[in-house]
């Protein structure tokens, strides 16, 4: 049987999660040689509004590129936790960015609590590496592509000259990522 | 835009979008005139970055009229023209493509299709514009629509959009969706692909009939303007010189021919995928990012022991009329799923001519249609025939 891993990257506009998601899905596709396919879906609005971004990874084709049994979902709002989380899998993994979200839902998740957009802010001096930092910790956490095919793409995709300041969010994240998994 | 500037044999990720605007560099897109509309606006974004540093134009018009009428003017002179645009571009664009049919100005329009009527639903995926695409321009006329369902066919049919249209010298439609736009996916794409060129002049300037009834139906085409060549073009009913006229029938042949020129040869045109049908006594028929759904559909009703199977027009128009036909007599029902309320359907249940019954299911609330909503269709469907699912 073929593998088979679903992430939600959702949150709200202007958060670059449809970066994040295509990041993870060239991770995949060319550093990794999986099949993989991002899709997104979003408001009309430039900011703000519920934003979502699926990324499926197999090793077999992929018909339907949204995702419907998630094991990965990632919340950096309350609004997108809330409409998302019910597609989230029995045993799949929760991470919500731990200022953002005051009500989890119950549910048998695995839970893993971060302030993202904050520690973006405060230890690299950029809140808009929140999406790196975020993706680095589910790079860790899930083992869905290679961490090095990862940071090759993010390399890849992102502006020229921001690729230090990326790195290192990325390096921040596998870390945040090492330490969820030990508090397991 | 990213690295998708050079199309190569590399292994990419690329979404629909960008596939379509490589597709148009890769068949010779000379000339794009086009205004943004979210959810094709990445097409126009890529395309004004690479057709300038290959030697092409790019203009962005007033309006999606304007942008209609600068690629047939393009065109006219010798260019490959496309324009790019969503469901309210597409209806501004009409009374142009009708233009593009009458006075018989090869070019492709691309519509990535949103949810609609009117403003509708800009980022949400909708297949409401597939009749339009038809008949969305007044008169009779005969129309090429292509529907891809992956990031690589639109590469594909994107190519195949511009040699049909140099073919027949008649626009063609590209109808994406918003998923089908905005999907990215690994994509390995063709180092080279077949390119069309229109059928140049058979008659020095002065003796050269632009609208020649030739036996194929397809006038040659000179540049306009280019090595003497002067002639008229209109929108009016025209006889051979292009000069209007009201010869009734002269007007009769031109009508006649504009649609038997594409009739005539449809089964060069008509393109369709059949998965399973073999032994197939359920067939789904769906088109675009549906029939990825349904792909998934008929395996997992395969596996509950339903013989279901896939006709998946790459065609639109021609309507795959035959192929729809022929399946009919041999299967219980047909499942037609869409992200609209029935507008294939119907053309389904006029080439089934009663032989088999056509269930549509349509959804308009701005999701796709998901797999498990075309199983369930399937398992009524087999159901209702007294083909029930193994236990």
């Amino acid at each position: 049987m073929s593998f088979r891993y679903e992430i939600r990257l959702s949150g709200e506009g202007g958060q670059g999660l449809v970066l994040a998601g295509k990041i993870l899905a060239e991770a995949a596709a060319i550093y990794d040689d999986h099949n993989a396919t991002q899709s997104q879906s979003y408001g009309p609005e430039a900011r703000g509004g519920a934003s979502k971004s699926d990324v499926i990874i197999s090793d077999g084709e992929i018909d339907y590129p949204k995702a419907e049994h998630i094991d990965l979902l990632l919340a950096l709002t309350q609004e997108a936790l809330d409409k998302y989380v019910s597609d989230l899998q029995p045993g799949g993994t929760l991470v919500v960015d731990s200022d953002a979200v005051e009500r989890l839902p119950e549910g048998k998740w695995r839970v893993v609590r971060h302030p993202f957009v904050r520690t973006a802010r405060e230890q690299l001096g950029k809140a808009v590496v929140a999406n790196i930092v975020a993706l680095g910790l589910i790079v860790r956490l899930s083992r869905a592509v290679n961490e090095d095919s990862a940071e090759q793409a993010i390399l890849a995709r992102v502006p020229k000259g921001t690729e230090d300041l990326n790195r290192r969010a990325y390096r921040l994240g596998l870390d945040l990522g090492g330490e969820a998994a030990a508090a397991r | 835009m990213s690295d998708t500037a050079a199309a190569g044999t590399r292994t990419q990720v690329l979404s629909g979008n960008e596939a379509c605007a490589l597709g148009a560099m890769a068949a010779g897109l000379t000339f794009y005139g086009g205004y943004p509309i979210t959810p094709s606006s990445e097409i126009a974004e890529d395309l004004s970055e690479l057709l300038p540093k290959a030697g092409g134009a790019f203009i962005q018009m007033e309006d999606e009229i304007a942008a209609m009428g600068a690629i047939i003017g393009a065109s006219l002179a010798g260019a490959k023209a496309m324009t790019a645009t969503s469901g309210p571009g597409f209806s501004l664009k009409q009374e142009n493509i009708g233009f593009a049919c009458m006075a018989e100005v090869p070019c492709v329009v691309v519509n990535v299709q949103r949810g609609g009527p009117s403003t509708g639903l800009p980022t949400m995926p909708a297949q409401g514009d597939v009749q339009q695409a038809r008949w969305g321009t007044h008169g009779d006329h005969a129309i090429i629509a292509l529907a891809p369902y992956s990031v690589a066919e639109t590469f594909d049919l994107t190519v195949r959009a511009f040699n049909l249209a140099e073919t027949f010298r008649t626009p063609v439609i590209l109808l994406l969706d918003e998923i089908i736009g905005h999907v990215n996916e690994k994509v390995r794409l063709p180092e080279k692909v077949e390119i069309v060129e229109r059928k140049g002049p058979d008659a020095p300037p002065g003796k050269y009939l632009p609208y020649r009834h030739t036996e194929d139906g397809v006038p040659p085409m000179a540049v306009y303007g280019r090595d003497g060549y002067r002639f008229h073009v209109t929108g009016l009913a025209h006889d051979q010189t292009g000069f209007p006229t009201n010869n009734p029938k002269e007007i009769d042949l031109l009508n006649r021919r504009l649609v038997w020129k594409i009739e005539r040869r449809r089964d060069e045109i008509v393109e369709v995928v059949r998965e399973r049908c073999d032994d197939a006594e359920i067939l789904v028929f769906a088109y675009g990012s549906v029939a990825r759904a349904a792909h998934q559909a008929i395996r997992e009703a395969r596996e509950a022991g339903i013989a279901a199977g896939l006709l998946r027009p790459r065609t639109l128009w021609p309507f795959p009329d035959r192929e729809v036909r022929e399946l009919a007599e041999r299967v219980r029902t047909i499942v037609v799923p869409e992200m609209n309320l029935g507008q294939m359907a119907h053309e389904v249940e006029w080439a089934a001519r009663g032989a088999c019954p056509v269930v549509p299911f349509g959804r308009v609330d701005g999701l796709p249609v998901s797999p498990a909503q075309i199983l369930h269709r399937i398992r009524e469907a087999a159901r209702a025939s007294g083909r029930e699912a193994r236990p």
